[in-house]
């Protein structure tokens, strides 16, 4: 069997052509945003002397008359209204809840989920109360950054590749194979276990090895993100696209284009 | 060791640096992609590695969780080929449990853990070559880290070591000369307010010369701050670029 290795090489630093030309406020914790006190204080700063002092590192936004500093990389703050796909770890043992709950979802289960309310700890309640939430069936799971989930009206993409797609906010993005008919009865608690054919499973694995790629080049993923590095990915073998010099290749063909159709 | 001039009467130490100077400093963040925030620093020969995860919920006992803030958990190890002799056990060791705690004072300062109630933030250092300043490199390396991860803080942790010899004070002491006896302490400062997060001092020193070496390691933080600041800079720039919008 054949085995690719590589010698390190020296990194190449972003040019700075492929960014807008708006210039960003970019602070570093202890740096004074303002001095102005007339400004509410959000995420990432806080209050010391009279003075707004952020407290990550990142970029500075401003929405009206609130402040916040958006850090590069953060673990998960869930919010209301959020979709969130995760696993079952642990479950609350009560008595009603055996009756109701263990013949749907059980320990271990993937499941796609909304945040219904945030606790003042920073813990979510989640609830599947709508048919298209519920247990997941076949498909590939990719992890990637949550910072890197744009947030859009709607997370659920049938992507026209031949596969859809949920982005959880949460940086857990599912790729299944799309289903042939919607069963609007059923909800999402009976797994569909048939098998997946082979050019479906090369799509997924497409897209599986393309969100890898775009995460790997800190691109934001949304679907149209996705499906323009599909096009882009192509050309070439669904195991190359992982290879550093193709990944570069294809998202920076995927950035052109979302340029371009911007522009 | 006899013989052997720390501090030469032209003013140049063992490794031709002047009293106050530093020894060259390298670093970079995000070193490893399976950590919520990593970095790596080199403080001359000392190189450490600084990996950071959480926040998230509390291992082991819930009992453990503070109601109104986060845990901070650090832990120090130095690898067995750091130091000129091998060394037997790399963690667990009274040095290194010592270290540690220190750590985790230092950073219990600095990081918000108010905003993080219930949960563990767990930092692990890692030193790869010791060549004085350990205590330091740690820090600074966890502060990138700590960066890295997005965990609020409330300025950078900057670290240096001084010593003094001969009437003059030195900072960023080297291998050589933290094993000649001399008295040496461990600054880790908020640079942006002045404040100390810790301040470290196992060996004997005439009040009389404490405000000037305390003076000369708080200029030396400084000086590693300035060096700190650049990096996180560049990385955040870079970052923001490629994220585009």
């Amino acid at each position: 069997m054949a085995m690719e290795m590589r010698l390190p090489v020296a990194r190449k630093l972003p040019s700075e052509s492929l960014g807008r030309d708006t210039k960003k406020h970019l602070v570093v914790p202890g740096d004074t945003i303002t001095t102005d006190t007339g400004f509410m204080r959000g995420h990432g700063t806080y209050m010391g002397e009279e003075k707004l002092i952020a407290s990550v590192a990142g970029c500075v936004e401003r929405v009206n008359k609130l402040i916040c500093v958006k850090a590069l990389k953060t673990r998960y703050n869930g919010e209301v209204g959020d979709i969130v796909v995760g696993r079952i770890t642990e479950r609350r043992r009560s008595a009603e809840d055996e009756l109701a709950m263990r013949g749907f979802l059980q320990e271990g289960d993937l499941i796609s989920a909304e945040v219904q309310a945030v606790f003042s700890d920073g813990a979510v309640s989640l609830h599947t109360r709508s048919l298209k939430y519920g247990k997941l069936g076949q498909g590939v799971l990719v992890q990637v950054s949550p910072s890197l989930v744009k947030r859009q009206k709607t997370h659920f993409h049938d992507l026209p590749c031949g596969a859809s797609v949920i982005l959880g906010n949460n940086g857990f993005i599912w790729i299944y194979p799309t289903p042939e008919y919607k069963e609007e009865d059923a909800g999402g608690f009976i797994a569909d276990l048939e098998p997946v054919s082979l050019a479906d499973r090369e799509v997924i694995s497409r897209l599986r090895n393309c969100v890898v790629a775009l995460a790997t080049q800190r691109m934001m993923l949304y679907d149209t993100s996705i499906l323009y590095c599909y096009e882009a990915s192509l050309p070439h073998q669904i195991k190359d696209i992982l290879k550093p010099e193709i990944t570069e290749e294809i998202v920076l063909e995927t950035r052109q284009r979302l340029l371009e159709q911007e522009g | 060791m006899a013989g052997l001039e720390l501090l030469s009467d032209q003013g140049y130490r063992v490794d031709g640096r002047r009293a106050g100077e530093l020894r060259k400093i390298q670093a970079r963040m995000g070193v490893f992609a399976q950590a919520d925030g990593s970095a790596y620093i080199e403080q001359g020969n000392t190189k450490a590695l600084a990996v950071v995860y959480g926040p998230h919920e509390i291992r082991g006992s819930r009992s453990r969780a503070l109601p109104d803030r986060a845990l901070v958990n650090c832990q120090y190890s130095s690898a067995t080929f750091s130091t000129a002799e091998r060394k037997r056990r790399p963690h667990g060791d009274r040095k290194s449990c010592e270290l540690g705690l220190q750590l985790r004072q230092t950073f219990e300062a600095a990081i918000l853990t108010q905003l993080h109630p219930r949960s563990q933030i767990d930092i692990y250092v890692q030193v790869l070559q010791a060549d004085g300043g350990t205590y330091a490199a740690c820090v600074n390396a966890a502060t990138l880290a700590v960066l890295d991860a997005g965990i609020p803080m409330r300025d950078f942790v900057c670290a240096c070591s001084a010593g003094f010899v001969d009437g003059t004070a030195l900072t960023d002491l080297s291998h050589v000369e933290e094993a000649s006896g001399s008295p040496q302490l461990a600054l880790a400062l908020l640079p942006a307010s002045g404040q100390i997060a810790l301040l470290e001092m196992d060996a004997r020193l005439h009040e009389d010369h404490l405000e000037q070496v305390l003076e000369a390691a708080a200029q030396a933080a400084r000086g590693v701050h300035t060096l700190l600041d650049r990096v996180v800079r560049q990385h955040v720039r870079e970052a923001s670029i490629l994220l585009g919008d």
